[in-house]
């Protein structure tokens, strides 16, 4: 191989194992590669995605953000609460949002103006935010939604189930954010070099407070979802899921001591998780095993990307 | 960051192009006669597994295949689940809910593509379902109570180790529990706290239980897994104390024949494995079959 050629592998690594992942999968059998089931997937993909989007942003200033299952609860049930008591399905999904918002504001001010390691702070929201969920559905997943709001889960726009449109936009978005704005420029100085950052005239704290922020919305927004999807708000949603998005982010590439890494890489990392779950579904592999081949991929990943610096 | 983008959609293209080329069609899959799906909420607990195991066999006994997928007690993953099996062309679904309430748009999947659906263990609260197997939770409840009462002489102090809070098993077995102890003379129920199913839990609200109440004589646990843990801390503290659990799992047997334990409401988890998928094979040939089949229950002693 030829070091051009290396050098073109080892960049578009991500996207390569997803190919070959896909091409494995639809070999063994013919119902991956089906219309049905590649929405099937990418309906599936885009409740991670969209949090892996949120959490990209943090990872990306080196931090971390562990809250987010329990902030998708959290906003979950009280979108399914609204949803409930006016039938109003803009308010619950800007309510929800609000308090994703809100919640990750609490998270970046700890961080950023508190000085705390991202780590601890969103270890100790993450089980507050869940008793706060606890409490306030007191234990009972909310259910008996209204059809209109059950859209969102279940429904198609021209075509595209309504969860990858969402996802297509919030990555959009935050493609345009990191590449285009100033916001974004910054936020890459800030991961690659904090104190030579603030040094050199960066707000560092305003940044880093707003990845909190941006990663609780786009939990929220996963929250309502997932809600809509499952047409109830369980205290038990989301347990787990901050493990699926720092996954995607690091399948992607994106580096966890931040500075380095690209939302396409987490989408496409979003996609070879899912790609998996969905794969090793159809192929009838064992759930016991399906852990371990899950670990084994990641560990793989991570790997390939050390042998690659 | 530009290249990544193109990068992206090019890969995707690909995918779907690939798809469209291998002939694929955007009409529902084709169904395999021969194909029953399982989903299971965990298999993280031997009483699934075990009812994972009888499905398997009376279904391979039957000449059918099930594929039995995990929910890892996550209700969107169980949504997932079952989308994958309706790709997957299953003629009739047996769903083991993560929650009653959540488990209703999975099965809205199934029905939507003509699946029949049969509900095991836990029930849903929505969504077209032919059958229910499952063990009566509640008489499996009184027939604890029955037993602890007998063994105290209709007297004493007793401690309930309630499930996850809000789920059916939890309701119901407490339901039961309460219908035999309550309002009866000389008996009184000091704590009934919620250690969720789980062994650990189990271990630290017994402990936590000896801390505030320390005189009591019999434990009840809604299931083995949780009695198991109370084993633990009062084994700790040399305390002689009834301890029934609920399920019947292996452990909880070999923990009876030491005499660590005095008895569980035993299930039959492959026993309800096996009906269930009887009678999935029974209405995929257009068979009628029982709305609730209830399936036994024992409690099981040295």
């Amino acid at each position: 191989m030829n070091n051009n050629l290396k050098n073109k592998v080892l960049k578009y690594k991500s996207s390569i194992g997803l190919l070959i992942l896909c091409i494995v999968i639809s070999l063994i059998t013919p119902r991956f590669l089906t219309i049905p089931n590649i929405k099937n997937v990418f309906t599936q993909v885009s409740v991670n995605a969209v949090i892996a989007i949120g959490m990209s942003f943090v990872i990306l200033t080196g931090g971390i953000d562990l809250s987010v299952g329990s902030i998708l609860a959290v906003s979950g049930a009280v979108a399914a609460s609204i949803i409930k008591s006016t039938g109003n399905v803009y308010l619950a999904i800007i309510v929800a949002l609000a308090i994703g918002s809100l919640v990750g504001l609490i998270n970046g001010i700890l961080i950023s103006k508190g000085r705390i390691q991202a780590f601890i702070v969103t270890l100790a929201t993450m089980t507050i935010f869940r008793g706060v969920t606890y409490v306030y559905t007191n234990g009972t997943p909310i259910s008996g939604l209204s059809g209109s709001f059950s859209a969102i889960g279940n429904k198609t726009v021209l075509g595209l189930p309504i969860p990858v449109v969402f996802t297509i936009i919030v990555f959009g978005l935050a493609y345009y954010v990191l590449s285009q704005t100033r916001y974004g420029r910054y936020l890459y100085a800030l991961g690659g070099n904090e104190d030579s950052a603030r040094l050199s005239g960066i707000n560092t704290v305003k940044i880093k407070t707003l990845v909190y922020v941006i990663c609780g919305a786009a939990a929220a927004l996963s929250g309502i979802i997932v809600t809509s999807r499952i047409g109830s708000a369980s205290p038990n949603a989301g347990v787990g899921f901050e493990l699926d998005a720092i996954s995607a982010v690091v399948l992607g590439g994106t580096s966890l001591s931040g500075g380095e890494g690209s939302i396409v890489g987490t989408i496409i990392g979003a996609l070879i998780i899912g790609v998996l779950n969905n794969g090793l579904n159809l192929v009838n592999v064992s759930p016991f095993y399906q852990a371990i081949i899950k670990g084994l991929v990641i560990l793989l990943a991570v790997i390939v990307e050390k042998k690659n610096k | 960051m530009k290249k990544g983008v193109k990068l992206l959609s090019l890969t995707l293209s690909t995918i779907l192009i690939i798809g469209i080329l291998a002939g694929c069609n955007s009409q529902k899959p084709p169904k395999d006669e021969k194909k029953i799906g399982m989903v299971v909420s965990t298999l993280n607990n031997p009483f699934f597994v075990s009812m994972k195991e009888g499905a398997e066999k009376r279904a391979k006994e039957l000449g059918y295949e099930v594929i039995v997928l995990d929910s890892q007690n996550d209700a969107s993953k169980e949504r997932a689940n079952v989308e994958d099996l309706v790709q997957l062309g299953i003629t009739a679904l047996v769903i083991n809910p993560t929650d009653s309430d959540a488990v209703v748009n999975s099965i809205k999947v199934a029905n939507d593509n003509n699946i029949k659906v049969i509900t095991i263990d836990r029930k849903a609260n929505g969504g077209e379902v032919a059958c229910h197997v499952a063990s009566d939770n509640i008489k499996g409840g009184e027939m604890a109570a029955k037993f602890i009462l007998q063994k105290l002489n209709g007297k004493g102090n007793l401690v309930e180790l309630q499930g996850i809070p809000g789920a059916s098993a939890t309701r119901d077995r407490g339901k039961g529990f309460h219908n035999i102890v309550d309002k009866k003379e000389g008996v009184k129920v000091v704590a009934s706290q919620a250690a969720d199913f789980d062994r650990q839990k189990g271990l630290n609200v017994t402990q936590n239980v000896i801390q505030a109440t320390p005189k009591f004589d019999a434990v009840f646990a809604h299931n083995d897994e949780m009695a198991l843990g109370a084993i633990e801390a009062i084994k700790a503290e040399n305390k002689d104390t009834i301890i029934v659990g609920f399920d019947g799992n292996t452990d909880a047997k070999t923990a009876i024949q030491r005499g660590e334990m005095d008895a569980t409401v035993a299930q039959k988890p492959d026993l309800m494995g096996g009906v269930a998928v009887e009678n999935a094979i029974k209405i995929g040939k257009g068979e009628t079959v029982q709305k609730e089949i209830p399936v036994e229950l024992q409690i099981y002693t040295k």
